[in-house]
């Protein structure tokens, strides 16, 4: 049970308090958005009754945009503006791009991330998935007929600190108030787990479009545990797909020319790999400017090309049960996650290692987004009963570089977040009174094979000998699997702490500008819209305080009292005007006038609810 | 009343020994994080959401000590006024630094799996006893120490199961 539930435990909020949340896979391949109603997790369909949504933006000349299918049905016909993949740009440099030179469209070095090339000007990866996350909002908005409250946003959990926070700046830059940013494999378990009532250690192998995860996870009573994660953030169907395309251009001894001829033979190999799924044979047949290419190829001459693919899952399979500590028989259940799983090839030798038949009675395409849907419900306190509880892990290590180029490793992966860790440095100059700090993340010794996150610098060090000063570093690892940085000297008390956020120049405000220019709506539509949201914000915010108040108000002294009294008051009288912006202000004035008294009574409530299982079970 | 301030035994209402069931600090890492996890509190606000991280964070902290035997007996020695300092403090006995570099050779010298068994096998048989020592000085004579000294023998050790473990890896990928 919640704490500082507006309604009593054990009774669902009335209806028109249920706040709106959705869950959205925002898929290498393709996305989803999936959300709970009347108590069953389903994906929503658009107006053609599609649930997928192939994760595909085309850029026009006029400034206008193709999302989708739209985006999709133009690919072969306007390559270089049409944005296939992105997901597996997001929080990238262009040297990180290992196939750039085998993408149909153009990529740009840029600082911090690279950029698209395209005929509307250069677009960062963020904007381009803030593009589908803003389609599939609209599609929500649309279901619903409401605004959204919040979303949860599935990452791969093999994602980096970059590659998650680009997802949730895209979340943000698309209008959507991210409730929390959760691994796949695990909302995939979430969905998986719930619905067949399952218990003990099972492995969820996740081969999508572009990336490859695997996690091993106890399921008992309703909690999540992750125990280890691993995979790679650049494997997928994708490179199936490439692998196929150039194994038939050297058998047909042609090559690929021209964009064009890229995006169509990626096309054909996309189509015989799906097709051979089903079928021991298939021809392959496309018109490249270097001649026409017309080859029958059969399931064990795909399975032999992209062997190599198969065996790097298999590798990363066994690496993380040795992190879990774990024996193959120890595995109660495989659920296979996906669209990729559905090559029989992986079926086969993931079954085969494992020792029994994976689980494939949830759709593999859905399940995450019905996953995160689930979660995201049980965020927005829609679901006060409800006992679902998920203990993820940071899939890699985070260190920082030390002399000689070396990484001292700070938080070891695979340990469960929220968390924080400290360690303590010192100079290595008499007199030194600054400290250069380089965060890495990776499991390489040395910090050029890692990859790069943030560097700062902690100044005002008083001077001392040589290994006087002790500077403690902290990280701080939120429920997202965010990282903040912090150091401090420890005899001085001189901080320095940094938000380590990828550099690739998107501020708040920058975002928040971007918001109102690709998104706006008729002016009109958002002014009422705005007032609105400003006046149900701010019914919540009085409500929650009045009952906060009612419950704990003895934490408050008298003076503390009346300052929150006051804001109260100057926030019911604004809301009776129609000044949106003058209501917002005052909402936030009592939230940061209640902030403290916040503190107090969550430290109370939780004191409370501790002690409470002590008694129980001691 | 628990608070952040509390040692991770009182945290984890549990008895502040050396001995301890595994499977009821998993339980009670579970029931503690229901009630404090930043998840429960998601929409409530800033200020909710920071004292629930500050709890998780805390919970999850004792919870990584507790559940592991070393860390559980450095942690009792040091709150027993007898820190560890592995890094200030490195005097062993010279007849455990000869094992060590024994088991050093020996690992160097492992050609296959079966050799890096046998090794293995060892090293736990090794541990076990040591950790057992550690019980009986924490819990029986309540001699912090000579149990730190037997942490710092245990340390040596882990270090060395860490090394093992990375050959075991090497070996593997070179057989693909």
């Amino acid at each position: 049970m919640a704490l500082l539930q507006i309604s009593e435990p054990g009774l669902a909020p009335d209806p028109h308090q249920r706040r709106i949340a959705v869950g959205i896979d925002l898929g290498t391949t393709h996305s989803l958005v999936a959300a709970v109603r009347h108590g069953v997790a389903e994906c929503l369909p658009d107006a053609q009754g599609r649930v997928i949504l192939p994760s595909v933006v085309r850029y026009l000349p006029d400034g206008g945009r193709q999302i989708g299918f739209d985006a999709l049905a133009q690919q072969i016909h306007d390559p270089g503006n049409t944005i296939a993949s992105v997901k597996r740009l997001m929080g990238r440099a262009l040297a990180d791009v290992s196939h750039a030179s085998k993408l149909p469209y153009a990529l740009v070095e840029a600082p911090g991330m690279v950029r698209v090339r395209t005929i509307a000007g250069d677009k960062t990866p963020v904007e381009v998935s803030a593009e589908i996350l803003a389609t599939l909002r609209y599609r929500a908005e649309d279901t619903f007929n409401d605004d959204l409250y919040g979303a949860v946003i599935t990452v791969p959990a093999y994602f980096d600190d970059a590659q998650r926070q680009a997802t949730k700046d895209a979340a943000q830059l698309a209008g959507l108030n991210v409730l929390r940013l959760i691994n796949e494999p695990t909302a995939a378990a979430i969905a998986y787990g719930l619905d067949n009532a399952s218990e003990g250690i099972y492995a969820v192998y996740d081969l999508g479009g572009g990336t490859f995860d695997i996690s091993i996870l106890r399921l008992s009573k309703g909690v999540f545990e992750v125990i280890a994660t691993g995979g790679d953030s650049a494997l997928g169907g994708d490179d199936y797909d490439r692998a196929l395309a150039e194994w038939l251009l050297a058998e047909a001894g042609l090559t690929a020319e021209t964009p064009e001829d890229q995006a169509r033979l990626m096309a054909e190999a996309r189509a015989a790999k799906e097709a051979l799924s089903g079928e021991e044979i298939v021809t392959a047949e496309v018109e490249l400017s270097s001649g026409a290419l017309d080859l029958s190829l059969n399931r064990d001459q795909f399975e032999a090309c992209t062997a190599a693919l198969t065996a790097r899952t298999m590798s990363a399979v066994r690496k993380v049960l040795r992190d879990a500590k774990l024996t193959v028989d120890e595995v109660q259940g495989v659920v296979m996650v996906g669209g990729s799983t559905r090559m029989p090839v992986i079926r086969r030798t993931v079954g085969e290692f494992f020792g029994r038949e994976p689980l494939i009675n949830l759709n593999p395409d859905e399940v995450v987004a019905l996953g995160a849907a689930i979660q995201a419900n049980q965020l927005a306190g829609n679901n006060p009963g409800g006992d679902l509880l998920l203990l993820d892990v940071i899939p890699l290590s985070l260190g920082i570089e030390t002399m000689g180029g070396l990484v001292e490793r700070i938080v070891p992966r695979n340990q469960t977040i929220p968390t924080a860790m400290a360690q303590d440095f010192t100079t290595y100059k008499d007199g030194q009174t600054a400290l250069a700090l380089h965060v890495v993340q990776g499991e390489r010794d040395l910090v050029a094979d890692c990859r790069s996150l943030a560097r700062f610098e902690l100044r005002g060090i008083p001077p001392m000998a040589a290994g006087a000063a002790r500077i403690r570093v902290t990280f701080t690892i939120d429920a997202d699997g965010l990282l903040h940085v912090g150091a401090r000297e420890q005899t001085s008390g001189v901080e320095a702490s940094i938000a380590v956020k990828p550099s690739y120049g998107l501020g708040d405000e920058q975002i928040a500008k971007m918001l109102q220019e690709s998104f706006a709506t008729a002016q009109d539509d958002m002014r009422a819209r705005a007032l609105v949201e400003a006046r149900v914000e701010a019914e919540r915010m009085l409500m929650a305080t009045r009952s906060a108040l009612a419950a704990d108000g003895d934490l408050l002294h008298e003076a503390e009292r009346s300052a929150i009294d006051g804001l109260m008051s100057a926030l019911e009288a604004t809301r009776a005007q129609d000044d949106a912006a003058a209501i917002d202000a005052a909402t936030e004035a009592l939230a940061k006038g209640t902030e403290a008294f916040a503190a107090q009574r969550m430290n109370r409530g939780i004191q409370q609810a501790l002690a409470g299982k002590n008694i129980e079970t001691v | 009343m628990t608070s952040l301030q509390s040692n991770d035994f009182e945290l984890f209402g549990l008895r502040q020994q050396f001995a301890q069931d595994r499977a009821v600090i998993d339980a009670r890492w579970k029931d503690l994080q229901r009630e404090a996890h930043p998840d429960k509190f998601a929409a409530q606000g800033a200020a909710a959401q920071r004292v629930a991280m500050q709890w998780s964070v805390r919970i999850n902290e004792a919870y990584q000590r507790l559940k592991d035997p070393l860390r559980r007996a450095a942690y009792l020695c040091e709150l027993h006024g007898v820190p560890v300092n592995a890094q200030d403090n490195t005097a062993m006995p010279a007849e455990f630094l000869m094992q060590q570099m024994e088991w050093r050779e020996a690992l160097e010298e492992a050609q296959d799996v079966a050799a890096l068994d046998g090794l293995n096998d060892e090293v736990t048989r090794s541990r076990r006893a040591l950790l057992q020592r550690c019980e009986q000085l924490l819990d029986g004579a309540q001699d912090y120490a000579g149990a730190v000294a037997q942490v710092r023998a245990l340390m040596f050790i882990e270090r060395f199961a860490h090394d093992i473990e990375a050959c075991y890896e090497n070996m593997e990928s070179k057989l693909g």
